[in-house]
């Protein structure tokens, strides 16, 4: 019954707002038009419309896939200082960052449906249902523990969300195990997210034992550039009390979470420049091109170019805690690690192909029309969720246990908050 | 999960399966549909699409599949196309030979096995990728050509090598692939139950021979190209947004015949085989010349050896 009312007052907040709000309500579901539309060209003429090919049979929709799986992962960050070492100021965002995880994790299973030839044929993919080729296949595992991280999150931001709408702290022996499980869940669905490409000895670019370890450092980039922004919009929009602290320290693990990242990066450079054997030639493609092709030699660059700045800038305490240039890092972060994996890592791992053969690869109209449409049903998931949140956070989506046991309707919701985010 | 009511009705008839789990199974799955497949038009399509992996169907399921599968092709290719299941023959396990002193790289091979294979013309898929190579350089598949035009073959200076599925012992598609869509059969081939691919392409990363190929389009054959006698893991029509690849003409030589590329090959550079019998033509090369195979050091040990005949 309680569990009713708040799903009655958190539809009643998602639908109240100010004119900002449903502005960028509207171009959310513009945009899933935009994705809508250009999925159903894919289902009726098939794949083709993608420029994928045999050559390049995994690109940007599994680049997007397998950057999401890092924003998803990011959420433990901010778990572990949080919970582990009761640092305060950062614990009250945490379910921000699981909200967070929730809504790229829907992305990230998007984007799986939609890379597929056959989606309408996914319960073959269910263990008991249909075949699940455990424990060999490292899709299929991945596909696991994706689906429980996702109801892990899930379960955890709606008991701390419900418990704050009740005035309750989350209960201990409830969700603290939760919590502490998902830390090593969200290092295991990038892990295996990296293994599904690293067990392929077919392809070198992607068979060396340090992907696993780049792809969480990346990880540990990317997620919490997000969140970086994402609290100071809610701390001047949706009033939320955030500390300087709480923004200063993520950006503090960012920077050394980029190190560790560009580490790794020039390890695998040296190995492969050195010892410059025939796998050489993936990485050639990517930063410079054989045989004249060239397409995301650009691409290349630039990312490494925008981790390097940002690492700088977060590096320094001057800069990270200037508003304007933590910003700047934020975002360089963003785009050098979301070129890395969306593009830096698939594509050179096909090119050339097994056989020697140069596809160039770029996204097709259709395929930039529906990653932009699961862009926005991401959004619009993680809009509709935090304005719950925050509305509870601050205090102002709640009721008395005792009250409304007794008295019927939800005692005082404040109305929605103008901004949103 | 709650069911359709449009989808209700014309789900519940097409399944009456003898086993009490498959009908729970099915049971479950109609629930499910209304949500997933509520496009589903045709019994037939809708049969389709709750049909079980191959390896699970029992004899009169099988039977069923077939002429189903049978039915649909004879409409749509207004012919007669029979589909078998023919299994593998026991003492028996396919190696195929091809001699790189004598291939002269004319293709004969890649447009028979399209032929009798039924591959989509248009988008074109080819099972078989001949490689045009420089003599200087050896076997070097990642400095290879695969595109190259002439006008007369062999070009001086270069030599040629087919490359198809080599039906590897350790199948690296067949570990990867989610659903077991794709196996080893008992006689050594790598096959793909079309039915069941769900089109993820784990198989064509996986794959270090180029070998697997997927329906991005809608395949299309002109009536009176398509080859009548399928086989249901081999050379029947394929679906869109499935994978296919080479299966050693499974549907030929497990009645006794040797597969299309090996036929038309104008120099005899193919030979083929059962490599458990000591007086096959592939035992022979193997005894009497010295063979290769291709990557070796990726530990996939291929049952198609390349040698140099003369």
């Amino acid at each position: 019954m309680l569990f009713y009312k708040f799903f009655l007052g958190s539809l009643r907040i998602v639908t109240h707002g100010g004119k900002a709000y449903f502005a960028w309500l509207a171009f959310l579901f513009l945009i899933i038009g935009v994705g809508v539309l250009g999925y159903g060209e894919q289902l009726s003429h098939g794949l083709i419309r993608t420029h994928m090919r045999d050559q390049v049979s995994w690109a940007f929709y599994i680049g997007n896939f397998t950057f999401l799986v890092g924003v998803a992962a990011a959420a433990v960050v901010l778990v572990i200082p949080a919970y582990i070492y009761h640092w305060p100021p950062i614990k009250e965002i945490v379910v921000l960052g699981e909200l967070l995880a929730v809504s790229a994790i829907t992305m990230c299973l998007l984007f799986v449906t939609v890379d597929i030839g056959r989606p309408e044929r996914f319960w073959h993919m269910i263990p008991f249902l249909g075949r699940w080729n455990v424990p060999s296949s490292l899709l299929a595992w991945d596909v696991l523990v994706l689906n429980l991280y996702y109801i892990l999150n899930f379960v955890i931001a709606t008991h701390i969300v419900y418990r704050g709408f009740t005035r309750r702290e989350y209960s201990k022996s409830f969700a603290l195990p939760l919590i502490l499980f998902s830390v090593p869940l969200a290092v295991s669905i990038h892990t295996v997210t990296a293994f599904v490409y690293n067990g392929l000895p077919a392809r070198p670019f992607w068979n060396s034992a340090i992907l696993a370890p780049r792809f969480l450092a990346s990880a540990f980039c990317s997620g919490p550039a997000i969140m970086l922004v994402m609290l100071q919009l809610l701390r001047k929009y949706a009033r939320l009390d955030i500390k300087d602290e709480a923004i200063w320290k993520i950006a503090e693990l960012m920077a050394y979470a980029m190190f560790l990242n560009l580490f790794l990066f020039g390890a695998e450079i040296f190995r492969e420049y050195y010892s410059a054997t025939e796998h050489l030639l993936f990485t050639e493609y990517l930063f410079v091109g054989i045989r004249g092709h060239n397409a995301i030699v650009p691409f290349a660059w630039l990312s490494l170019f925008c981790s390097i700045v940002a690492f700088l800038l977060f590096l320094v305490p001057a800069t990270r805690k200037n508003p304007v240039t933590l910003n700047i890092g934020a975002f360089l972060i963003y785009a050098g690690v979301y070129i890395e994996k969306g593009i830096a890592l698939v594509i050179p791992g096909f090119t050339p192909s097994t056989l020697g053969d140069i596809y160039e690869y770029g996204p097709s109209r259709v395929e930039v029309m529906v990653t932009i449409g699961i862009y926005g049903v991401g959004f619009l998931l993680f809009t509709l969720m935090v304005k719950v949140a925050t509305a509870i956070m601050r205090g102002e989506f709640h009721v008395d246990v005792e009250a409304s046991l007794r008295q019927p309707g939800i005692s005082p919701i404040a109305g929605a908050a103008p901004g949103g985010s | 999960m709650t069911e359709h009511p449009k989808t209700e009705a014309p789900l519940s008839s097409p399944a009456e399966s003898p086993e009490e789990a498959a009908a729970t199974r099915r049971h479950f799955l109609q629930g499910m549909a209304a949500t997933a497949f509520v496009a589903a038009c045709s019994p037939l399509e809708r049969e389709a699409f709750f049909q079980r992996h191959f390896k699970e169907l029992n004899k009169d399921e099988l039977a069923r599949v077939l002429a189903r599968l049978s039915q649909g092709y004879s409409e749509r290719f207004h012919k007669q196309v029979t589909v078998s299941a023919e299994p593998a023959a026991s003492g028996v396990l396919f190696g195929y030979a091809l001699d790189l002193s004598r291939c002269i790289g004319c293709r004969r091979c890649v447009y028979a096995c399209v032929e009798e294979n039924n591959q989509s013309r248009d988008p074109q898929i080819h099972w078989i990728t001949v490689l045009e190579m420089e003599k200087a350089g050896g076997v070097d598949v990642m400095h290879a050509n695969a595109y190259y035009d002439a006008d007369e073959v062999p070009r001086p200076g270069h030599f040629y090598m087919p490359v198809q599925c080599q039906q590897c012992e350790h199948p690296p598609c067949v570990k990867v692939c989610p659903v077991q869509a794709t196996w080893q059969d008992a006689d050594g081939i790598v096959v793909v139950d079309y039915n069941w691919c769900i089109g993820c392409r784990c198989c064509m990363s996986a794959c270090p021979y180029g070998a697997r190929h997927f329906n991005w389009g809608e395949p299309t054959i002109a009536d009176a190209e398509v080859n009548p006698e399928t086989h249901y893991l081999g050379n029947r029509p394929r679906p869109r947004g499935v994978v296919e690849k080479c299966t050693f003409c499974v549907q030929r030589v497990r009645n006794g015949r040797y597969p299309a590329c090996v036929e038309v090959c104008p120099v005899g550079a193919r030979k083929f085989g059962n490599l458990l019998d000591p007086t096959s033509e592939v035992r022979y090369v193997i005894e009497n010349k010295r063979v290769f195979i291709l990557k070796e050091e990726l530990g996939t040990s291929p049952k198609f050896f390349y040698f140099y005949g003369v």
